[in-house]
């Protein structure tokens, strides 16, 4: 049995929410019904996917190479339609988690 | 000085930081001395000429949620117009200070004082404290940062003074020396754990949604908070009655030990029935007496309970209404003792509506009408509104 | 911009629509400012998006820097006091104060308090993300709704057709507004064009007193097109002359992307349900306005 979050003793006069970025904890990922995958072959670096993402859901890896956080991706597409070189395609959202192909 | 200027003096000397506010008939010359005291270097806060009272209040939570000490007044449209905020402030349970200089709530549209402007906010949480002299004013305002601030209670409130009758008359006041205000009254010091404080080095958001699984249980916080205000304005009261020689508490029970008949009310018409009150024992040996509410909210129900158990008839003047159901002081006072096992007859009045004077005579027909329901044990009639003009409406005289 | 950077004030995790134009509004200008501000956030979209609205207290609070959010038109009124406060306070040096609200928030029932906190000269950057109705409730019309658009408040039917701002205007100008209380910078911005709008919001930055940014931001729930396809319509406003991007910085108008040529109005209006029903005789009315906009602004 877990200890309750709250008790009389922290349970706040008004409610405030104390953890900045506690977001991170809601895997919004669990909405997506397409999920993008990026052709890291046909990737120009350009960043343009992370730029226009409004998930904060794809960043740059060590190698250099754009990859989607698919904890955090809804799915909307928006990389895709605005990647450059259409690198990115968006396929129907499977039970498995997803990764990159290389 | 004035009740305005009072309060004024009262907000400057508890060194406020922020004041935010509208002018309003007749709470315009506190927001005056209060920008004159900042443009003269005598107050040194910042002063936001609010466009509205929404904004002065918006202005107001603002200023507090980043750990200022802030102070606003208003009243009648300017305090309706606050409405919204005013749940908010209270809800975020910030210790803003307000002076409302009462005034009628149009339509009828009039500058006059009744206290059917601060009835709207009753349910608001904000503390209500209605004052009988200037002095108390001045006192009460200083008295009500401390309320207000103190870590059991952390609600705002309001200092309820008669529009006109107090705001614009002059009274001898005494004010303390600043030193000694200022060691009864350190600074606001809020912290980021505890209260609404936004603060760079420990982000959180205030203010945000609640969903049904918890917000009864801040509704209930907010409700201990006013029980621990009783508490809190006794504790203060006694403080300052040591300090500065001044006490009120959260009722006077003026002469009501051995009364037959007491009447209870808020505001300056309590200063009118003292008055009444000895002149009918020493000329005609009425048993009567005065029961002053102060505290409006948080009600004052075992103070009201404990002064009128041996009473026999119990009059209840508002200087508002209920409409649908009568007058809201009557309504407090009828559920404060229902279940007491007391049983003095309640009767129901209002007076002094729309700045109408509740004059020596009226006071006297009170008492009247409540010796007569002492003896007989019944009410005349079930809500007797004071100073009506029979002429022109009602059941013919 | 990452998950968690390093001055990255607004993270993943929010609660937007797939595809949201406003976050995107907001991803830009917040985290080109920088984690030393304190925000006050009305009642919009972004309110219960960003702040956990409604989910106390798992904490959905998808920023890094402190936030209050009071009632839907305080905005202006409760960063003047929070000014007001941290001066008196003595606190006020470094400190960014931000007003974020949506369309409604701003022109509508937030004008009265942004009005009076820009009159008074206080210190503050306001951020309007522009989604053309007060799409929090479901898309209801607000003052910034383009003529003609749909929405549940001007529906199409028989007897009217869409928005009707009378006398003819394509939306209520808030930019020109703030501009003419003299305030010292002005400037709108789209989601399609993240440079320039973090290139101002880092001006505006540098600046005292009030400061205006009026984002354009497209919603897709709301305004009925792809997900996919919002930063596609946000560039698609510019590049049809709809929405101009310019700053105004101390009276002096600079138009900052310059069109050699207008697409065709169509190509914009026609990727979106709202607008599905347009006749030739909306459609030219609504280019005459913008025509008549691109002339105010002294433009081809």
């Amino acid at each position: 049995m877990s200890k309750p979050y709250w008790t009389k003793e922290n349970f706040p006069i008004t409610p405030i929410i104390r953890n900045p970025a506690g977001s991170l904890a809601f895997k919004c990922g669990l909405w997506r019904t397409t999920t993008p995958i990026i052709d890291s072959q046909k990737c120009t670096k350009c960043g343009l996917c992370e730029v226009y993402c409004p998930d904060e859901a794809v960043h740059k890896s060590e190698k250099g190479v754009f990859e989607i956080n698919y904890d955090y991706c809804k799915g909307c597409g928006i990389c895709a339609n605005e990647c450059p070189p259409k690198a990115i395609r968006m396929v129907a959202e499977v039970e498995e988690s997803c990764t990159s192909e290389s | 000085m004035s009740g305005n200027r009072a309060v004024a003096e009262a907000a400057k000397l508890a060194k406020v930081n922020v004041v935010s506010a509208y002018p309003i008939t007749p709470q315009t010359s506190i927001v005056e001395y209060l920008s004159e005291f900042v443009a003269n270097g005598e107050l040194a806060a910042e002063f936001v000429q609010a466009e509205s009272e929404f904004g002065a209040m918006s202005a107001c939570i603002g200023a507090s949620s980043v750990g200022a000490r802030v102070f606003t007044a208003t009243c009648s449209q300017g305090l309706a117009l606050m409405h919204e905020l005013n749940y908010v402030a209270a809800g975020l349970r910030l210790p803003i200070v307000m002076a409302v200089t009462n005034r009628q709530l149009s339509q009828p549209l009039g500058m006059w004082c009744d206290h059917s402007d601060a009835m709207g906010e009753r349910d608001s949480g904000w503390i209500q404290i209605y004052v009988e002299s200037c002095q108390e004013a001045f006192d009460t305002v200083i008295q009500a940062f401390k309320i207000s601030e103190d870590r059991e209670v952390l609600l705002p409130t309001m200092v309820c003074l008669d529009g006109f009758i107090l705001s614009h008359t002059s009274e001898p006041v005494d004010v303390p020396d600043s030193q000694i205000i200022q060691d009864f009254l350190p600074p606001y010091k809020p912290d980021s754990e505890y209260h609404t404080l936004l603060d760079v080095q420990k982000p959180l958001a205030a203010g945000g949604g609640c969903p049904p699984a918890f917000t009864m249980e801040f509704d209930y916080k907010k409700y201990e908070a006013q029980e621990n205000a009783k508490e809190v304005i006794r504790k203060v009261d006694t403080e300052f009655g040591d300090t500065f020689g001044r006490r009120y508490g959260l009722v006077e029970a003026y002469r009501c030990e051995d009364a037959d008949v007491i009447l209870a009310g808020m505001g300056t018409m309590i200063g009118t029935a003292k008055e009444v009150a000895d002149k009918l024992r020493q000329e005609k040996g009425w048993p009567v007496g005065v029961l002053k509410l102060r505290s409006y909210r948080p009600f004052p129900k075992e103070d009201v309970a404990r002064a009128t158990a041996g009473s026999k008839a119990l009059a209840v003047v508002s200087r508002a209404v209920s409409y649908g159901v009568g007058a809201p002081v009557y309504s407090d006072v009828a559920a404060a003792i229902s279940n007491s096992g007391q049983k003095p007859v309640l009767l129901n009045f209002i007076a002094g509506m729309g700045g109408r004077d509740v004059t020596q005579k009226n006071i006297a027909q009170v008492f009247e009408q409540g010796l007569k329901a002492a003896q007989t044990g019944e009410v005349q009639s079930e809500i007797e509104w004071v100073g009506l003009n029979k002429n022109l409406v009602g059941a013919s005289p | 911009m990452t998950v968690a950077g390093e001055e990255s004030v607004l993270v993943a995790g929010h609660r937007a629509c797939p595809g949201c134009g406003g976050i995107l509004a907001l991803k830009y200008a917040l985290n080109a400012l920088g984690r030393n501000m304190i925000v006050h956030v009305a009642t919009s979209c972004m309110e219960v998006s960003i702040m956990g609205g409604g989910v106390f207290p798992r904490g959905e609070y998808a920023l890094t820097v402190p936030s209050l959010h009071t009632a839907f038109e305080t905005s202006g009124a409760v960063v003047s006091g929070m000014d007001a406060g941290l001066k008196a306070l003595g606190k006020r040096e470094g400190v960014n104060l931000v007003a974020i609200a949506g369309d409604g928030g701003t022109a509508d029932i937030g004008l009265q308090t942004l009005s009076g906190a820009a009159e008074r000269g206080h210190d503050f950057i306001y951020i309007c993300y522009d989604n053309e109705a007060y799409m929090n409730t479901g898309n209801q019309r607000s003052g910034t709704t383009t003529l003609f658009a749909a929405t549940t408040t001007s529906p199409v039917g028989a007897k009217k057709r869409g928005e009707q701002h009378l006398p003819l205007r394509l939306k209520k100008d808030m930019p020109a507004i703030m501009a003419a209380h003299g305030i010292p910078y002005v400037a709108t911005g789209s989601v399609a064009y993240p440079g320039d709008l973090v290139r101002k919001v880092k001006k505006a930055a540098a600046i005292h007193g009030p400061r205006y940014i009026h984002i354009h931001a497209p919603c897709p729930t709301g305004w009925g097109f792809p997900e996919s396809k919002t930063i596609e319509v946000a560039r698609l406003a510019v590049q049809t002359g709809s929405w101009v991007l310019y700053e105004i910085e101390d009276g002096e108008l600079n138009v900052t992307l310059k069109l050699p040529q207008r697409r065709p109005l169509k190509e914009y209006l026609s990727m979106q349900k709202r607008f599905r029903h347009l006749n030739e005789t909306e459609l030219s009315q609504i280019q005459q306005l913008v025509d008549r906009k691109w002339t105010e602004l002294g433009l081809q």
